[in-house]
């Protein structure tokens, strides 16, 4: 692969009292690449998102986002630079309608700067969006207030919320986590349409074998550490990855 | 058979949701006329009441004042303890203006509001990103420790205060001042936080990591909320020192942080408007409390108990609902 880097993680290591959560990790996503990462409870996913997107600050090493150094900076610069995440616990403003939980993306600085200052009817292009990671406009589901729609419409309701703000790289943080098989059905076609517009995704996942089926590459993490990368079929034909998951036979 | 009460919206509330509300007066009246009748109350009023009553109506926009300020605050997610600190900024900056360099009130008025504004932000600037109680623990402390500066160091008067300020030409100019600016304030916060910045302050209070997780330097929009409600609250001291004709250490009096607060929670801690309506109603029922003497605080407390108790969500929303709303009751199928 030619393709320039987009994201380059050097040697990171988070240490949360005497527990390395991401122990000397090193990674590159490149771009237009779809990463899955994959792992164990507790061996370090989320950390990593934390700290790509700055919420959690690294105890050493460094990331690189275009060969810029973005380890110190807020996460809210970071989002304005182009990488944007969705949470693994949704949170919306419940007394708020779908629609108008868009409207805080669609404030941020970011969007001004692309529009070039000019932005149009934040309503209309939050209903956009929202249709298009499956919220039915002739249902109105848009318009029913944020706590009262079910688990699947809050997901696409996070990930319309990373999307609004067209980032240049995705994280998605168990987007499919409490979603049954038909609802995981409906929203891959989503993420296959932002692979095509040319969006560099990482996907961190408990549902192997819908993320698979997408992924072009997957890192396996434990204990903070890489133990498999490739692609999907070797790693796990990989006998660490096996014992990660399945415990070892001691 | 079983009932339940249900809640429907009144016909008329929805035929005045849209535009077409503009086809009939009694529509137009139905949206206008909660908007209209207090602030023409409060235009009124004052041409019709004596001295004293005159006074306590300055006392309701004061607090009022006060009470919007703390709740443009919550709203953002910040709660405070210490408008007193707003209030006493905004006193002592006019008072000073007045008294050392002799600038007219219509000059140190809004001065002293823009420059107690400013400095009440930038000293509660550092404490912004505590969150919760730590936030309002800092509040409660500043203006308490600023009156022992005074007392100790005694500059601006010391314990004495500063007396002898030049008073507002009259009565009348005084409550249509501070009238004037409470009705603006209110109505235009109100139109502020229903456009999409204000979803933004709002979006803060309920979420603040999503908010930055949008892109949005949430320090950035407390502080600019934080501005608004220390220059609300700024503009009643500096007011009220020209009133007075003096400027002390009670202006920064736990009374000015705590009414306000009640005000607000009478009212309906949510909306704008009810912290406006809590002080309409406390400040008076305060005066009219004033002739059983001594034990006017405990009646006092034992209305906003009940109050409390009674009406959780607040006067205003109660009489939103109302307004909006009628209840039936219907048979339960089973």
């Amino acid at each position: 692969m030619s393709l320039p880097t987009t994201l380059q993680v050097e040697n990171i290591c988070k240490i949360f009292g005497r527990v390395a959560a991401v122990d000397h990790l090193s990674c590159e996503v490149r771009r237009g690449e779809l990463l899955g990462i994959i792992g164990p409870n507790g061996s370090g996913k989320t950390t990593l998102v934390n700290l790509i997107s700055g919420y959690v600050k690294p105890t050493s090493g460094r990331i690189l986002y275009n060969g810029q150094d973005i380890t110190r900076i807020a996460p809210h610069k970071i989002v304005c630079m182009g990488i944007s995440r969705t949470f693994q616990m949704v949170r919306p403003f419940y007394q708020l309608p779908a629609y108008k939980n868009m409207i805080i993306p669609l404030y941020s600085p970011r969007i001004r700067q692309l529009a070039g200052g000019k932005y149009g009817d934040r309503n209309a292009v939050a209903l956009d969006l929202l249709e298009e990671v499956g919220f039915e406009r002739d249902a109105h589901v848009a318009y029913k207030p944020a706590g009262t729609l079910p688990q699947g419409y809050l997901k696409r309701l996070e990930l319309a919320k990373a999307i609004a703000l067209s980032p240049d790289l995705l994280i998605l943080d168990e987007l499919f986590s409490g979603l049954s098989l038909a609802e995981v059905a409906s929203i891959v076609p989503v993420i296959e349409k932002l692979r095509l517009a040319g969006k560099t995704i990482i996907m961190i996942e408990h549902r192997l074998k819908e993320l698979f089926r997408i992924a072009d590459r997957i890192m396996v993490l434990n204990y903070g550490q890489k133990i498999a990368e490739g692609a999907s079929a070797e790693v796990m034909e990989s006998e660490e990855v096996k014992k990660a998951y399945l415990g070892s036979e001691e | 058979m079983k009932k339940r009460r249900e809640r429907i919206d009144r016909g008329i509330k929805a035929r005045s949701e849209d535009v077409y509300a503009l086809s009939s007066w009694r529509e137009m009246l139905y949206l206008a006329g909660p908007r209209l009748l207090p602030a023409a109350a409060f235009l009124l009023l004052p041409l019709f009441l004596g001295v004293y009553w005159q006074k306590v109506m300055i006392s309701v926009a004061v607090f009022a004042l006060l009470a919007i300020s703390w709740n443009m605050l919550a709203q953002t997610g910040m709660i405070s303890l210490g408008q007193a600190l707003f209030f006493g900024m905004g006193a002592y900056v006019s008072g000073i203006l007045n008294f050392y360099l002799g600038i007219p009130p219509w000059l140190t008025i809004p001065a002293a509001t823009v420059l107690g504004g400013t400095l009440c932000t930038l000293i509660l600037m550092p404490v912004l990103r505590l969150r919760g109680i730590y936030f309002s623990m800092v509040t409660l402390i500043i203006p308490l420790m600023l009156v022992r500066i005074i007392e100790a160091t005694k500059i601006f008067g010391g314990t004495e205060g500063l007396s002898g300020m030049t008073p507002l030409p009259s009565g009348l100019t005084e409550v249509y001042l501070v009238t004037g600016v409470f009705l603006g304030v209110l109505f235009g916060l109100r139109r502020l936080m229903e456009t999409d910045y204000g979803l933004v302050l709002k979006g803060i209070r309920d979420n603040d990591r999503s908010v930055t997780n949008a892109g949005i330097d949430i320090f950035w929009f407390k502080t600019q909320a934080l501005f608004i409600a220390s220059t609300i609250g700024a503009f009643a001291g500096a007011f009220m020192t020209h009133v007075y004709m003096f400027v002390g250490m009670p202006v920064f009096a736990l009374d000015y942080s705590i009414l306000p607060i009640a005000a607000a929670v009478v009212g309906g801690s949510g909306t704008l408007a009810g912290a406006a309506l809590g002080a309409v109603m406390l400040v008076p029922l305060s005066e009219a409390l004033r002739g059983i003497g001594g034990l006017r605080i405990v009646m006092y407390g034992l209305f906003l108990v009940v109050f409390i108790v009674a009406i959780p969500e607040g006067l205003f929303d109660y009489i939103q609902r109302k307004y909006h709303q009628m209840e039936r009751w219907v048979e339960i199928d089973q």
